[in-house]
């Protein structure tokens, strides 16, 4: 098995508040993150691939249609913007990393099939890099 | 216990196929279709499995691991044009996957009747573009 990784980047902000929880509830559990002007990271993003290599191309998968697919339903939409009031889902759940990965997996999932048809190629992972220091994975497969 | 080594290589190449026509080379592969080729920095990170030896504590001589990957891959493929200079890709595509398969079976015959097995070979085309081969057996 081939699996393909692809590196994007988008720079966005956001605020970890969670109407669930009191002001001092909010400011205990996410710390700085809870400002209430919001901060931005600059955000890595790895969409990893895999599936049978095609014997004609040689390829996984169509880099190009992959960078398509990930720039018009999710790099387009985050890039420069503040999450919690600029993407939709995110005026309902918190933007931590682990619910971004969610939401670029529903994104990506929805468009899946129609984009890549036949079933061989796999979404395989996602991870998402907010600082060097803190990295997320979702595995999707 | 895993152990990883890293090496780099600079190599051109093209992407295109011999039975599709210029048009149809452009669409599937893009900019990597030019004829005169282009080149790359790939960055080629080999990771060994097994258990470290009870007498030297290492899992495998990282440099006897050196000098397979500069024997397999780095002498025959750094500062060459692969589709021109190295076998198979007179033949074979040389994307990222078939470049990375092929320097897994490049490699994999040295490690037989070794105690560390080669357990993936990933291989940067960019720092933005890398593939994992772990062998046909998967």
């Amino acid at each position: 098995m081939i699996r393909v990784t692809r590196r994007y980047r988008f720079a966005a902000s956001h605020r970890l508040h969670s109407e669930q929880f009191s002001e001092g509830e909010n400011r205990a559990l996410y710390g700085k993150c809870n400002n209430p002007h919001g901060h931005g990271h600059d955000y890595v993003l790895e969409v990893c691939v895999s599936g049978p290599l095609d014997p004609v191309s040689g390829q996984v998968v169509n880099v190009s249609t992959l960078d398509q697919l990930v720039a018009s339903r999710v790099v387009q939409d985050f890039d420069h913007k503040y999450m919690n009031a600029d993407v939709r889902e995110f005026q309902e759940v918190v933007p931590t990393s682990e619910n971004i990965l969610r939401v670029v997996e529903k994104r990506l999932a929805a468009q899946w099939n129609s984009v890549f048809p036949g079933g061989g190629t796999h979404l395989e992972s996602i991870r998402l890099r907010e600082t060097r220091r803190n990295v997320f994975e979702l595995r999707t497969s | 216990m895993l152990i990883t080594r890293k090496a780099e290589f600079s190599a051109s190449h093209v992407c295109a196929q011999s039975s599709l026509t210029p048009e149809q080379n452009r669409a599937l592969y893009g900019l990597a279709a030019n004829p005169n080729g282009h080149g790359h920095n790939y960055v080629l990170e080999v990771t060994l499995e097994g258990d470290p030896d009870p007498a030297t504590g290492m899992v495998f001589d990282l440099k006897q691991l050196k000098e397979i990957i500069h024997k397999a891959v780095i002498e025959p493929m750094d500062h060459r044009f692969l589709n021109y200079e190295v076998q198979p890709f007179d033949k074979v595509v040389p994307t990222a996957e078939n470049v990375a398969a092929e320097i897994w079976n490049r490699l994999e015959p040295s490690f037989e009747g070794s105690p560390a097995r080669l357990q993936n070979v990933r291989l940067y085309e960019t720092d933005d573009l890398y593939v994992d081969y772990a062998g046909a057996r998967q």
